[in-house]
């Protein structure tokens, strides 16, 4: 028998090229005073990711360009940045989305520290004061603990974050003061908050209606947009408030 | 000057494996650490879709004797039994483990962990699809991920984040720990350890159509063979049937969990022929090879390269394809599958409601890796002796409980399960163990690396290496193989590695420089590269997801044993381990 024909793809297909001008801010801290920006045309697909686009640029003409990236399919949450002014991860987005001409720059309110690689420190610091993990006491026994499908539907979205940054640096009450706690860590709040398992409640309520917490939301909705897992942001921020009102979580 | 540091118990990377092993080791050794490449919430355990599987009968009776049997019939008989029964056991208290952590299990109207069912599980040895996957809609990894790491900044373990490990301390067999380099900024860290674990996970981004992360270029693997690990079972590596054509991203097994069916260029649900019992939840090695042949029979889509996975609830419907017969509807489907159809709807812009998915088959899975014992003690040879203080757990290392061929769902326990018992075995050696000292010059040779890479000046891009790697490998050591096909591949790499002494990078600063450590990782690559090559051309059977056409045929006479491959003096060689059989004699597998 005959091998089948080859099932590999060549780099480029070449049905569906297109020319596009990316346009990339830069800033190597090790040699530059302050960003600039490096402009590239190149040749894409128009299916491909806008990652696929830094890939050529990096591998075939500036290897000096750096980023972070992993799992390149909107889960591992590494390659948030701005394109065309908007966070998203470059994995997520389809050159034929953007169109020919493509700005990409940094998340905006994070320490640059090469390119479009940020320092995700103060965003996992925000994370952890939230103290994102479920706290029960009781013992639990030998089997699983018991929750109606009602219970687990009541804080399913916010179960979909990834740690990516996007909602937080998109978000103007964090770019005015750095200081607030923002949408990400609020929505690790809301998963927990609205767990039935959960015993510490009225402790997490306590740590939202800090001044840095849930109030410095002014409802600008740039979270929503941003957010790579169509997690309602918006609406859990405003969960947690009515919860820290009412001092009620369930 | 390198920074060095004294841990007890280092664990190597940060998914499922690493976590787990890091949480139970941390409880006894409070100087516990884990260094990773990546932030810990990156790590490709996040990817993992469809579910983790454990009998615990909430939908249906099911009992760990036949996840056990499906286990070693879904690996080919290749998988060691004793394993693969701890696996089948300890399933079920890992499962409730992680839902005691806190991870978001979908419920059923009573309360308990909903399940479904997946490829290669059944009922009573075979007799039909059983319920046994328990899961968080399709994004079960992610939960798990984020589960163990949630509970490790409860339990403050110590974190060393962009951390890339370059060399493996290991003299007279004992491990002394690791030299990493910190990618911020570029200096160089010794870890003096008691112990490693190993947990870096796969390296998929050896072929060209991959479901795997940029980052899975199986560090680890490679590091422990330049030191004189052996590895076992390379030249199994499992091709998942359902990837985004062309882009090789993953689409759940979970589709076909649900109900959805492969159909060809007439519009026929082809795997009833190929697999009467489990047609289209046949294993993943099977339904693979089924889609090569459709195409190969003219019957891929349009006579290209595809075949449809079909959801429509209207199809499954017809079929009576889904879960127990049963009727589904457009609502239940999204609500079960939200990401996969995400995917579809992304990067195909296919609406799998209305549409079927285009899917070739992706290399997904690594069955093989660094040779452990079942508590993660990492084996220095094919006779069971041990390399003291080194532990594997995961993907990277081999049990092996997936054998030939891992069945869905399995990954994922796996990790629980044997990363679990590495972290415990770890803390326990640690209580006894003292340092032993580390080499004279530990990080002599992680710095002789770097600078070959920096200061390289040959014409050779690494990105162009790297992709001709991924070619030779996909078209000649895939799915179907053959000898001389094989050869080819093996000779390629072997020019590959010699143009890679040649490379030259851009960036030669010392900040966050992945020019250079993709250009590091591209090394690892090739040198797995090659002994998968040279692994698959030295069995000459088909088992598993390892299928040479020319010899068609399980060979249990001559090949019912794990392959370790050892380099030597650069030169790789062969020997074997017997297959541990202890309650299922092979048969012939049919599903």
């Amino acid at each position: 028998m005959k091998r089948p024909s080859s099932f590999v793809v060549p780099f480029k297909a070449g049905d569906a090229l297109m020319r596009v001008h990316l346009k990339i801010q830069r800033f190597d801290p090790e040699k530059d005073a302050k960003p600039y920006w490096s402009e590239h045309d190149i040749e894409v697909e128009k299916t491909d990711q806008v990652l696929d686009a830094l890939h050529q640029v990096k591998w075939y003409h500036d290897g000096t360009l750096t980023l972070r990236r992993s799992c390149a399919h909107g889960i591992c949450g590494s390659d948030a940045m701005r394109i065309n002014g908007r966070n998203a991860l470059a994995c997520k987005v389809l050159i034929k989305d953007v169109g020919q001409k493509i700005t990409v720059q940094p998340l905006l309110g994070l320490p640059i520290i090469k390119d479009l690689v940020v320092d995700m420190e103060p965003f996992f610091a925000k994370y952890r004061s939230v103290k994102p993990y479920l706290i029960n006491t009781d013992d639990p026994g030998e089997r699983e603990r018991l929750q109606s499908p009602e219970d687990r539907a009541r804080y399913d979205d916010t179960t979909k974050c990834i740690l990516c940054a996007a909602c937080t640096t998109a978000c103007p009450a964090f770019w005015a003061n750095d200081e607030y706690v923002g949408p990400a860590a609020i929505v690790q709040s809301h998963r927990f908050i609205f767990d039935s398992r959960d015993q510490i409640a009225p402790e997490r309520l306590d740590i939202m209606a800090d001044t840095m917490g849930v109030w410095r939301c002014r409802t600008a909705f740039n979270c929503v947009e941003a957010c790579p897992r169509g997690i309602d942001v918006t609406r859990a921020i405003s969960e947690v408030k009515q919860a820290v009102m009412t001092g009620k979580a369930r | 000057m390198a920074k060095h540091h004294q841990i007890d118990a280092l664990i190597v990377g940060a998914g499922g494996a690493g976590l787990m092993a890091a949480l139970h080791c941390s409880r006894q050794i409070k100087n516990t650490a884990v260094i990773s490449k990546l932030y810990p919430t990156r790590s490709h355990t996040g990817t993992a879709q469809g579910g983790i599987a454990a009998p615990l009968g909430n939908m249906e009776e099911d009992r760990w004797e036949w996840y056990m049997y499906d286990t070693v019939k879904g690996g080919d008989y290749l998988v060691d039994q004793d394993a693969a029964e701890i696996l089948a056991k300890e399933s079920i208290g890992a499962v409730i483990e992680l839902e005691h952590m806190g991870l978001p299990f979908d419920r059923t109207r009573d309360g308990k962990i909903e399940q479904r069912r997946f490829g290669g599980h059944t009922r009573n040895e075979g007799e039909a699809p059983v319920m046994r996957s328990c899961k968080a809609a399709d994004r079960t990894g992610h939960m798990i991920l984020q589960t163990l790491y949630q509970q490790c900044i409860k339990q403050n373990v110590r974190f060393f984040d962009e951390f890339q490990v370059i060399d493996l301390m290991v003299e007279d067999n004992v491990c002394r720990g690791v030299v990493a380099v910190e990618i911020l900024t570029g200096e160089l860290h010794v870890f003096h350890a008691k112990a490693v674990l190993l947990a870096i996970g796969g390296f998929g981004r050896v072929w060209s159509v991959t479901s795997n992360a940029h980052s899975l270029t199986g560090d680890g693997v490679a590091i422990a063979l330049r030191r004189g690990v052996p590895l076992e079972d390379m030249e199994f590596f499992q091709f998942h049937p359902t990837g985004i054509y062309k882009m090789g991203i993953l689409l759940s097994e979970a589709l076909r969990g649900e109900g959805a069916i492969f159909t060809n260029d007439t519009g026929e649900r082809f795997m009833a022929r190929y697999a009467p019992t489990m047609k289209d939840l046949a294993s993943r090695d099977v339904c693979s090879r089924c889609i090569y042949l459709e195409v190969r029979e003219g019957r891929g889509i349009g006579g290209k390269d595809y075949v449809y996975i079909d959801a429509r609830p209207e199809t499954i419907n017809t079929y009576q394809s889904g879960p127990g017969g049963k009727t589904v509807t457009a609502e239940h489907l999204e609500a079960a599958l939200p990401d996969v159809f995400e995917m579809a709807r992304v990067y195909l812009g296919v609406e799998p409601l209305k549409q079927g998915i285009p899917i070739q088959p992706t290399a997904h899975y690594a069955m093989g890796g660094v040779p452990t014992d079942n508590d993660g003690r990492v084996l220095a040879d094919a006779q069971g002796t041990l390399v003291r203080g080194l532990y594997a757990a995961g993907e990277c290392a081999c049990v092996s409980v997936h054998g030939a061929n891992r069945l869905g769902t399995n990954s994922l326990v796996d990790l629980v399960v044997f990363g679990r018992r590495g972290g415990k075995a770890m803390a326990d050696f640690c209580t006894r163990a003292d340092f032993a000292p580390p080499p004279a010059h530990p990080e002599a040779e992680t710095v002789a690396q770097i600078n070959r890479i920096r200061n390289g000046t040959g014409k050779e891009k690494p990105a162009r290496i790297r992709s001709e790697m991924q070619k030779v490998m996909m078209d000649h050591v895939g799915v179907f193989r053959e000898g001389p096909a094989i050869q080819n591949a093996l000779d390629t790499i072997r020019e590959l590695k010699e143009r890679y002494q040649n490379i030259s990078i851009e960036d030669k600063g010392q900040r966050f420089n992945t020019d250079l450590y993709e250009a590091w990782e591209l090394g690892c690559l090739l040198d797995l590269a090659e002994v998968t090559a040279y692994a698959a051309l030295d069995r000459t059977e088909s088992r598993g997801a390892h299928w040479r056409e020319d010899f068609p045929k399980r060979d249990d006479a001559h090949w019912l044993k794990h392959t370790f491959v050892t380099r030597r003096n650069g030169s790789l060689e062969a020997t074997y381990k017997p297959v541990v059989i202890t309650r299922f004699e092979p048969k012939e597998r049919t599903y």
